[in-house]
């Protein structure tokens, strides 16, 4: 787990970020934020975020003296992020120069700037540090699906059963704080047992690897406040006279239970490592997962799409001893700089074909507006089915029916990857009268099998037909000068902007509201099919009941509105 | 020499014949709409695995998929139907309402619906799904005028239909027709329902089709109603009215008039 202290300052394009590490040089390093990554035991955490600003400077040790003679702030002042606590302006973050200066987080704005007058202030962004965080908990996906995150600044990386593939604990952790801290961020680490006990460790000692069952040796000497409980909690423990872990853990549990709360215990324990609890991986773990590293990146399409080829038919094989089909696939593209990239489809029918996968991904790959930016290569590229399924064998009936409905599902699948799912539907009965509500759209992919089968209200013999074929899903206002009768059809009206003249008319059949719902529209319509000189067939209705239904602040009736709700063939 | 260039000649003349006869003489399955007069133009129906366009003004956008959804409901035989559309069309003429689908008599439950982003991406998934042959009918509807609609796009369509024998129907509503190259092109508009009696049954789809183009056959110009209950085109009903000498065709020719002042004179009675 990986913690920093870091904030994006404002000015800074958090969307260019990794690209922008990625070009940095020397002089546009970073300060080394003050950050730490935690890690867990098998599970381990690790890396953190920039900080603030990966356009300050690195700054020497804190020459405070000269910078305070110069009456402006320059790039080489301390700086420090701020957030508005409890409406006042306090520090969330700051670099090195301004921790040799005293200052510390949470410290009110005011206080620090009559300590060192020109410091350089930024304001936070949370939103820009969370979503940092997240691009660095994809990239850490190359290291182990499971990935949890530890707000603000702390990643776990669950690396049970994967430290092997990178030559070890020590060689992974290693690896990604190298790789971190060569993208300007201020790492911690630390590997544990359980994940409470890695992110106490990894800010008082970073690179710690403790084996199982030293979890209590190895968090002993550190004060309280690295277990990361509540500052009330932590003031009392100090208050007690309890300045490290060990002495807490020296108490009888139930003294502690007792005054701090069993939260507090369970977390003291976890940290000794006599109890666990599961982190909470930001994604499911994928149900297989095939990728392939490159030594070189790759950044031509035709690397790109013969690898993902080559993936698919190795998924498609794993899957298959399963005798499962994949619903979801993702492949995922992780470049140099560390920005990924992870592209998702669905099949509407499970996929056991690899030419399926290739083509699906083929469509979606074509088909995004954003497309696909190698920029200066990738380096994994990874497939994964996160949501598969047992195929059922299924015999092909004579009249071959149920071929018809794969290959319809295959199609739907094509367009679903090139359009989006939500774009191709099919259509499910409601049991409503309401017209608009008769009949939703549902994404073909889930619900072909539901529609085939779905029973429509049949239709009454031998009359025209009462409903329009084309539905608005806005009433359209029209104008009614007058009606024939006081409640009944209009003489003529005048829908964009063109007037028709009433010649037939059939109604009204009245729909009632669902008043019984609190916010269910009240007003009754009444619907009346009319045909215009013309011949055109509308479906209009006037939305309240003559006289009954509208009043104005005085009581009066007023006229109902009308509108245009359908066209009829 | 001379038997030379004859050679040559009877070669590219037997190449030219090969070309024209994937494309002409190419055997086309007809399916029948019910229609007498309409089918024996048609010579048989409408020919399936080909591309037919409707057009329509804007304000008979109703009446235009009314028509369409005839034709498809005609050639799908049971099969699914992909109705491909901008999501422009659902805001100019509404959008499909499946409770009308199934008044129509159509099964709804065999209706695919692609809602597609543009012009660009509606072509292409017509494409893709016309070339499926598991699907009985692709219906595309673009709104206004569309340049990708070219007589190239319409090339590929009816290629691609032919290949896989699904029927293409193209719905242009507030088009104009441009060259392309379908098997038969039609105007619609709505007509009036028969005249009669204020409590009589009336609202039946009544079409004013007129067929302008027709790579096989003769034109024609035909008013159809749509019996929902058989799936099927027919002549108009006859009219409740006791008065059997008057024409079939005259309330029409008269309603007609009063409306737009065009008359009928190709209209074969009914």
């Amino acid at each position: 787990m990986v913690s920093s202290t870091a904030n994006v300052a404002q000015d800074e394009n958090s969307e260019e970020f990794l690209n922008e590490i990625a070009r940095n040089t020397d002089n546009r390093l970073p300060p080394p934020l003050r950050g730490r990554v935690g890690e867990r035991g098998k599970p381990q955490a690790l890396p953190l975020p920039p900080s603030p600003s990966l356009a300050l400077p690195r700054k020497g040790g804190g020459n405070s003296a000269a910078a305070q003679d110069r009456p402006t702030t320059s790039q080489d002042d301390p700086s420090v992020v701020v957030t508005k606590q409890n409406n006042a302006l306090q520090i969330y973050a700051l670099d090195d120069a301004a921790a040799d200066l005293g200052l510390e987080v949470g410290l009110p704005l005011a206080n620090a700037r009559a300590i060192c007058p020109h410091l350089r202030v930024f304001d936070a962004d949370q939103a820009a540090d969370a979503k940092l965080l997240n691009d660095i908990a994809d990239w850490c996906d190359r290291f182990t699906p499971l990935v949890a995150l530890d707000a603000p600044h702390g990643l776990f990386l669950d690396i049970t059963g994967c430290a092997h593939l990178f030559g070890g604990e020590a060689a992974l952790m290693h690896l990604l704080c190298a790789a971190l801290t060569a993208q300007g961020f201020a790492v911690s680490g630390a590997i544990a047992g359980t994940a409470v006990c890695a992110r106490t460790l990894r800010s008082h000692a970073h690179g710690r690897i403790v084996r199982q069952g030293a979890e209590a040796d190895a968090v002993s000497p550190l004060p309280v406040f690295a277990l990361g409980a509540d500052e009330a909690i932590t003031r009392g423990l100090r208050r007690a006279g309890l300045k490290t872990i060990g002495d807490v853990a020296a108490r009888e549990r139930h003294e502690i239970t007792a005054r701090f709360g069993a939260g507090f215990t369970n977390l003291l324990e976890q940290a000794l490592g006599q109890g666990d609890a599961p982190i909470s991986p930001r994604k499911p773990l994928p149900d297989y997962i095939v990728e392939k590293r490159f030594a070189e990146p790759v950044a031509t399409d035709e690397v790109i799409a013969a690898t993902l080829s080559r993936l698919a038919q190795m998924l498609v094989v794993a899957m298959d001893r399963q005798g499962k089909g994949a619903r979801r696939l993702e492949a995922s593209f992780f470049r140099t700089d560390g920005a990924v990239r992870t592209i998702v489809v669905d099949a509407g029918l499970p996929v056991t074909k690899s030419a399926v996968i290739d083509r699906l991904f083929r469509e979606r790959l074509d088909a995004l507006r954003d497309p696909l930016d190698p920029g200066f290569g990738f380096d994994l590229i990874r497939l994964s089915a996160s949501r598969t399924e047992i195929v059922v064998q299924q015999q092909h009936d004579l009249d071959a029916h149920v071929h018809d409905n794969d290959e319809l599902a295959a199609l739907i699948d094509r367009i679903a990857a090139r359009i989006g799912g939500r774009r191709v539907v099919v259509h499910l009965p409601q049991d409503s009268h309401i017209p608009e509500r008769a009949a939703i759209a549902a994404p073909a992919q889930h619900h072909l099998a539901t529609a085939v089968q779905a029973i429509w209200p049949v239709r009454a013999e031998s009359e025209p037909p009462l409903r329009p074929l084309r539905l608005f899903e806005k009433p359209e206002p029209i104008k009614v000068p007058f009606a024939m009768v006081p409640d009944g059809p209009p003489h003529h009206f005048t829908w964009r902007r063109a007037n028709h003249v009433v010649v037939r008319v059939e109604g009204p059949e009245r729909v009632a509201m669902e008043w019984w719902k609190p916010n269910g529209e009240r007003l009754t319509r009444d619907y009346f099919r009319v045909e215009d000189e013309a011949g055109l067939r509308f479906w209009i209705y006037r939305d309240g009941l003559y006289g009954r239904e509208l009043a104005d602040e005085t009581g009066e009736p007023i006229p109902a509105n009308w509108f245009m709700h359908g066209l009829f063939a | 020499m001379i038997s030379a260039r004859t050679n040559t000649l009877a070669n590219l003349r037997g190449r030219i014949e090969r070309l024209e006869a994937h494309g002409d003489t190419h055997a086309l399955d007809r399916m029948a709409l019910g229609h007498a007069a309409a089918d024996a133009t048609l010579q048989g129906g409408l020919a399936t695995g080909a591309l037919h366009e409707v057009f329509a003004e804007g304000r008979q956008s109703g009446a235009a998929t009314g028509f369409i959804a005839g034709l498809a409901g005609r050639v799908t035989a049971r099969r699914p139907l992909v109705w491909v559309r901008q999501d422009f069309s659902d805001i100019e003429s509404g959008a499909l309402s499946m409770s009308g689908v199934a008044e129509l008599g159509l099964d709804p439950r065999r209706l695919v619906t692609v809602r597609a982003p543009d012009a660009d991406n509606a072509l292409r998934t017509a494409a893709d799904a016309l070339a499926c042959d598991a699907v009985g009918a692709v219906v595309l509807e673009v709104w206004g005028e569309a340049r990708q609609l070219d007589l190239v796009a319409s090339r590929k369509l009816t290629l691609t239909a032919q290949a896989s024998g699904v029927t293409c129907l193209v719905l242009r509503v507030a088009a104009e027709p441009q060259p392309s190259t379908a098997e038969t092109r039609w105007i619609v508009r709505a007509a009036h329902s028969p005249p009669g009696a204020a409590w009589t049954a009336w609202g039946a789809p009544m079409f004013d089709a007129q067929l302008v183009r027709n790579r096989h056959g003769a034109l024609g110009q035909w008013i159809m109603e749509w019996k929902c209950d058989e799936c099927l085109f027919s002549e108009p009903a006859a009219y409740p009215q006791p008065v059997a000498a008057t024409p079939a065709h005259r309330p029409y020719q008269a309603a007609a008039f009063m409306a737009d002042g065009f008359e009928y004179r190709e209209r074969r009675a009914g």
